[in-house]
């Protein structure tokens, strides 16, 4: 965001010079300590739903009833066998969490994406055009809203029958309104700005208004959103499978081992704290981000921020002069 | 009746009006509200000329500045462009009009995108247009662009919010002149500045106008500014003119009561002169713009009205050469 015609002129023409404004942004990055910690955990957990074929120790169906709930290592009767316990069935529950996060950040992810995608350029649409198209995007997304979710997600699944990519399709179609009513509002209050007008008046056509001066003014808002909605995502997802409509078993997600260990959770507490942990620690994760993200993409805070960095190294005596292509350009 | 000098005039405003939709009153939403913005404004600026367009808050000077770059629907009157009707050119033949007209804001700090560079905010109307071949080029013309503004040769790689509000102004100036115009309309574009940088702002406007050839339509409520700056200076009162003419016939000589009231208001530097003058001020309000009194807009305050200001609006005729006013009683 925010990197316009100058920096591909001034930056682009050349791939040293390219690479050179990545690197001052992975330094940027490497200063912002919470960033950091935010983008390394996002990595851990993509690499771990990738490689977990290798990671896992078990097989996260293998069933083994002489080793039935298990609790987790560290506590009296636990063994290294299963290191954070097994479930009701004798399966290894990190092995299952291994597992799970496969189909949870994919869930998540991926509705976050098509959802916010189709509401944020419907919110455009109505919030740019206004009058009539303005009039029916918002009826459209009130009856929406006014129907019960669960209900479309019902007969959706009970025609097409339940797969990974139907509780995608589902989970979107029933999550895009709230970005399509927040990007409206948003754009409303930016299309009086003076600069949407200047931009209007120097001969700008709609599109390039919209998409160069009104979306870029959004980010803010809508990253905020889309973080909540992912947390949100996840435990749709889990409340489809526990119904017997999302993830088919032996498949699995951190959402149906948190619904399905809650029968358990009086007998055998690491069944749902372990999927549960797991799902904290990935919104936690996207949130950090989220919000290194936000902060780069303005530049005002990105100025702001680089100075607090260079004021803070001054004071520990690692002194001036900042290395130049560090400075946020 | 058309107040216009001899020349070929490159806009000509008639009888323009601007009808405000304000919603419904009534139990039933039987009334339509209508806002009064702009009523029956006449006027022609020449090619090289500046006219300040002078009024308190509300009474459409904007409006009417916006009319003329099509930002308003008209309610009635034509616009002339260089001769040509723009009154009703579609909406999308309105781009190659706009090269010849652009706008300077009056709050610099709301007419900049925080989020864009200098040089893709100055660059950018000169890439709409199509009026660069390659990036080389636009970094070329954008550098003597800002340079021509007066502003520091790296300013178009930082981004708005390390500027001040009278750069930003030079930036927003650079970026209406980008598309080399005609006619720039200047919606108070001091007004929201510091005192001490008004002045360089306002040198700046007219070196470029010697420069280039520019024709200003300058709206303003300071008159000290406006004095400065216009060849020719319109009054207006409640949406209409009521007092055209040049400079120092208005400053010196004005026929109109409103505008006599005006410039009494401005202090002169002279504490023996000042101490002299005596303040015009007039009782009363201005008129409800949704509800305009029949006759003169002006009655609520004038202290010559009388029962003909109540019944006919006084027509804008001129009493000098080249000086029109409306009022029944002056």
């Amino acid at each position: 965001m925010g990197r316009g015609t100058y920096t591909k002129i001034m930056l682009g023409g050349h791939r040293r010079e390219r690479l050179l404004a990545l690197r001052g942004l992975a330094l940027e990055l490497w200063r912002d300590k919470t960033g950091f910690m935010g983008v390394v955990l996002t990595a851990a957990l993509v690499c771990m739903a990738l490689a977990a074929p290798w990671l896992a120790p078990h097989d996260p169906s293998a069933q083994d009833l002489r080793a039935r709930l298990k609790p987790p290592a560290w506590t009296v009767q636990g063994t290294w066998n299963h290191v954070l316990g097994s479930d009701h069935l004798g399966r290894d529950v990190l092995s299952r969490v291994i597992y799970g996060s496969r189909v949870s950040l994919l869930v998540g992810a991926a509705v976050v994406l098509l959802a916010g995608t189709f509401g944020v350029v419907m919110g455009l649409i109505a919030g740019y055009r206004g009058g009539r198209t303005d009039n029916f995007i918002m009826r459209w997304i009130d009856t929406q809203v006014a129907f019960p979710g669960l209900l479309l997600a019902l007969i959706i699944l009970a025609v097409i029958g339940p797969s990974m990519l139907t509780v995608i399709i589902v989970l979107a179609l029933n999550g895009w309104m709230v970005y399509g009513r927040m990007t409206r509002g948003a754009v409303l209050a930016v299309r009086q700005t003076a600069y949407v007008e200047a931009a209007e008046i120097v001969g700008c056509s709609g599109r390039r208004v919209i998409f160069r001066h009104i979306l870029p003014n959004l980010t803010s808002p809508l990253l905020t959103l889309g973080i909540l909605e992912f947390a949100r995502i996840v435990l749709a997802e889990a409340a489809l499978s526990f119904l017997g409509l999302g993830i088919q078993p032996p498949a699995t997600s951190w959402g149906l081992d948190v619904a399905t260990g809650k029968d358990y959770i009086f007998r055998a507490w690491w069944l749902v704290t372990m999927p549960g942990v797991a799902i904290s620690v990935t919104v936690l994760a996207v949130n950090l981000v989220a919000s290194w993200m936000r902060l780069i993409s303005d530049p005002q805070e990105r100025e702001k921020q680089f100075a607090r960095q260079v004021a803070a190294r001054k004071r520990r005596g690692r002194g001036f002069p900042v290395p130049q292509e560090v400075t946020p350009q | 009746m058309t107040p216009s000098p001899p020349m070929e005039p490159l806009v000509k405003v008639e009888g323009v009006t601007v009808h405000f939709d304000a919603g419904r009153s009534g139990f039933w939403g039987q009334n339509r509200l209508v806002v009064h913005a702009v009523e029956g404004v006449s006027f022609s600026i020449n090619p090289g000329e500046t006219l300040g367009l002078v009024g308190e808050s509300g009474s459409g000077k904007s409006t009417t500045g916006r009319a003329i770059l099509r930002r308003v629907p008209l309610a009635a009157g034509h616009i002339f462009f260089q001769g040509r009707d723009i009154t009703l050119v579609p909406a999308r033949e309105l781009r190659p009009l706009r090269r010849h007209m652009q706008l300077v804001f009056q709050d610099p700090y709301a007419s900049l995108n925080p989020r864009l560079r200098i040089f893709d905010i100055v660059a950018e109307p000169l890439i709409v247009h199509g009026l660069v071949k390659n990036p080389r080029e636009a970094v070329e013309r954008v550098a003597v662009l800002l340079n021509r503004v007066g502003l520091p040769p790296d300013t178009g790689g930082r981004y708005p919010h390390a500027f001040s509000g009278g750069q930003r102004q030079r930036i927003g100036i650079a970026r209406a002149l980008a598309l080399n115009p005609e006619l720039i309309i200047a919606d108070e574009p001091v007004s929201a500045l510091d005192v001490s940088i008004r002045a360089q702002v306002v040198n700046l406007m007219q070196d470029l106008q010697q420069e280039f050839g520019l024709t200003y339509l300058f709206i303003a409520h300071d008159l000290a500014v406006v004095r400065h700056i216009s060849h020719r200076i319109a009054i207006m009162y409640a949406g209409k003119i009521v007092e055209i003419a040049g400079r120092e016939a208005i400053y010196e000589s004005p026929i109109h009561p409103y505008t006599e009231a005006l410039l009494s208001a401005v202090p002169v530097p002279d504490p023996q002169i000042q101490k002299t003058r005596r303040r015009i001020t007039y009782r009363g309000e201005a008129p409800n713009p949704l509800a305009p009194p029949p006759g003169c807009r002006f009655q609520t305050r004038c202290p010559y009205r009388s029962a003909r200001c109540q019944r006919e609006d006084p027509p804008l005729v001129e009493r000098n050469p080249q000086h029109w006013a409306a009022c029944w009683n002056r």
